[in-house]
């Protein structure tokens, strides 16, 4: 039995400002993390778990389940935040964030239980390859479910990537979908300055993917885009969601600085008044 | 007893035959290939399974990621790719996708040691084994011969859950265990007993060890040999009864002697019964081109050239 969606973007607009709450909360509490890019992706994964993906909290290991890989392991708060939102454990437990003997390691791990999780990783550019071994399980088996794979924009500095990027076109998975966190910037700085990786449309489309882009911030925009990305009959598609590193809080928003570092209490209190 | 070379076979020929056969008996082994599935002994099973062999191109990052999440959804993926590729270029992907995830899948390393030959350094793996044992989950498997290599892949598919590092040569070497001997994962093989000395090897070194414990009986020096085909969990037990019940402890590998199989046996020696120990395998060395059995000669790896030099060893040891 799949999980209720929500049709609702006020609905879905009111998850993901929990979510949000959520994260801020737990990185705090951490001291340590990512808040920029987990905030970034809050509209994609409240998307993903509340309206797109067929999943079941209660049955986390249902093998009908569509699977969501996430790439970039840093940006787990997010994850874990939506998680604990959609019922796979309790919210007050996202409060544990990389403390000793915790379920949410600073990068996912699976071997310390939570459930929900579909990859333990964290070392960048290696969740797409795993994506295509699923998607070409599924090919085999010939199960008609979707593999989602989140990738950074810095991460597609990755050489790796590209090696995936390859293969999914050659065995024609079109049950993968590739979700690239846009958000133009990375540790180091802006993305154009660290590596450039535009033009990025014509990359995907040169390494035989369908290619499309929106606002990875609009609910609105994403579900119908994601939609249209589920009917490819034949080639894996990648979304280019440009999104704000931050968004949520307008006065960290698409500062790089954010990319390591999480709010102090009093920052919290600051963010959790000013939360969007 | 006397082993008897049975003829010459390569090991992997031995790991292409045993992943045919298995995958004859298990319809969930997928095969990938990194674009030289012939030279590494993939090409039996694609002939036989298109459906189930996916070619991926020479990407061997992306190949272990696949792997992985062929093994995260039910299948058994085996990969198989020269051990320089396989365990080098792959070892993050190894690291993380494979064993942090402990999924069950298969590495074949192939073109292992010296012996590769004429292609030189470059494809003669000889860091390997020390890369892969230090991951925590993984299984490495180095069998002796053709024959326990075709156990070896089954045993991989039947008796383990993770991940799997499966190491084998290019050049025919001789085939001669004995096929009464189960194949058991973690349990090493005493091919023969003896008092003064205890030859362990793993590998194509396994056959050289049995050659030069007959030059050291016949120098009146009893000499056990111990075929090590599971590197890690290593079988301390024999070990450390071969550390208490000779008095010396020779290692036989065809790859570093640092950090690989001579270290892997020492640290069960130190730790628990040190006793003295040499180690015969390449010297912090790169490889070079030849035929096999020069190179063999010219790195110290044939029973003629090294085993002077236990002789040497025992009479230090006597003094």
């Amino acid at each position: 039995m799949a999980f209720q969606k929500y049709q609702s973007i006020t609905e879905l607009e009111k998850i993901a400002y929990s979510i949000r709450k959520n994260i801020l909360i737990s990185l705090t509490e951490a001291g340590s993390g990512h808040t920029g890019g987990s905030l970034g992706l809050t509209d994609i994964f409240t998307v993903l778990y509340f309206n797109i993906m067929n999943h079941d909290p209660k049955n986390p290991k249902w093998e009908d389940r569509d699977r969501l890989i996430l790439s970039i392991g840093h940006v787990t708060p997010v994850h874990y935040a939506t998680l604990a939102e959609s019922g796979y454990f309790p919210v007050e437990e996202l409060k544990t964030l990389r403390k000793l003997g915790t379920r949410l390691q600073g990068h996912p791990g699976r071997e310390h239980g939570l459930p929900g999780l579909e990859l333990s990783a964290g070392s960048l550019g290696q969740g797409l390859s795993v994506a295509v071994g699923m998607t070409l399980a599924d090919k085999i088996d010939q199960k008609n479910r979707t593999t989602f794979c989140i990738c950074g924009d810095g991460e597609l500095q990755e050489g790796s990537i590209w090696e995936a990027a390859m293969s999914a076109s050659h065995h024609k998975l079109n049950k993968l979908i590739t979700i690239v966190d846009r958000n133009r910037v990375q540790i180091d700085g802006k993305t154009k300055d660290v590596m450039q990786i535009e033009p990025l449309a014509d990359k995907w489309k040169a390494f035989g993917w369908e290619v499309l882009s929106c606002n990875g911030n609009n609910i609105q925009e994403l579900i119908p885009t994601i939609n249209k990305a589920k009917q490819a009959s034949e080639k894996p598609t990648v979304i280019i969601a440009n999104t704000v590193m931050g968004k949520g809080i307008k006065s960290i928003e698409d500062d790089y600085r954010w990319h390591g570092r999480v709010p102090t209490k009093t920052e919290l209190e600051l963010f959790l008044k000013e939360l969007y | 007893m006397d082993y008897i070379n049975r003829g010459n076979r390569s090991t992997k020929d031995g790991f292409g035959i045993g992943l045919l056969k298995a995958g004859e008996k298990h319809k969930n082994i997928i095969a990938l290939g990194a674009d030289i599935t012939a030279s590494v002994g993939v090409n039996y099973f694609a002939e036989k399974f298109p459906e189930r062999f996916f070619s991926l191109g020479i990407a061997e990052q992306n190949c272990v990621g696949v792997a992985a999440g062929l093994a995260l959804s039910g299948k058994i993926p085996v990969f198989s790719t020269y051990g320089v590729f396989a365990a080098l270029r792959t070892t993050d992907q190894i690291r993380i996708s494979l064993c942090y995830n402990n999924v069950h899948a298969i590495i074949g390393g192939a073109h292992a040691g010296i012996s590769v030959g004429p292609d030189g350094a470059t494809h003669q793996a000889l860091e390997d084994i020390a890369i892969m044992r230090v991951l925590p989950n993984i299984t490495v498997l180095s069998p002796c011969d053709a024959t326990q290599t075709e156990q070896a892949i089954m045993a991989a598919v039947e008796q383990i859950k993770g991940p799997v590092y499966l190491r084998f040569g290019r050049a025919p070497v001789p085939d001669f265990i004995d096929l009464n001997i189960k194949f058991i994962p973690g349990k090493a093989q005493i091919l023969k007993e003896g008092s003064d000395i205890t030859l362990i090897a793993t590998g194509h070194m396994v056959w050289v060890a049995l050659q030069s414990a007959k030059i050291l009986e016949e120098k009146g020096i009893s000499t056990r040999v111990i075929n090590i085909h599971t590197i890690k969990p290593i079988d301390k037990d024999v070990i450390i009864k071969a550390a208490k019940e000779t008095k010396a402890i020779v290692t036989l590998e065809e790859h570093q002697v640092q950090g690989g199989f001579g270290s892997a046996v020492s640290e069960v020696i130190v730790e628990n019964y040190p006793v003295p120990v040499k180690m015969i395998g390449m010297q912090d060395r790169f490889g070079e081109s030849g035929q096999p059995e020069e190179l063999m000669i010219k790195y110290g790896l044939k029973a003629e050239v090294f085993t002077p030099e236990i002789m040497r060893f025992i009479s230090l040891l006597n003094k």
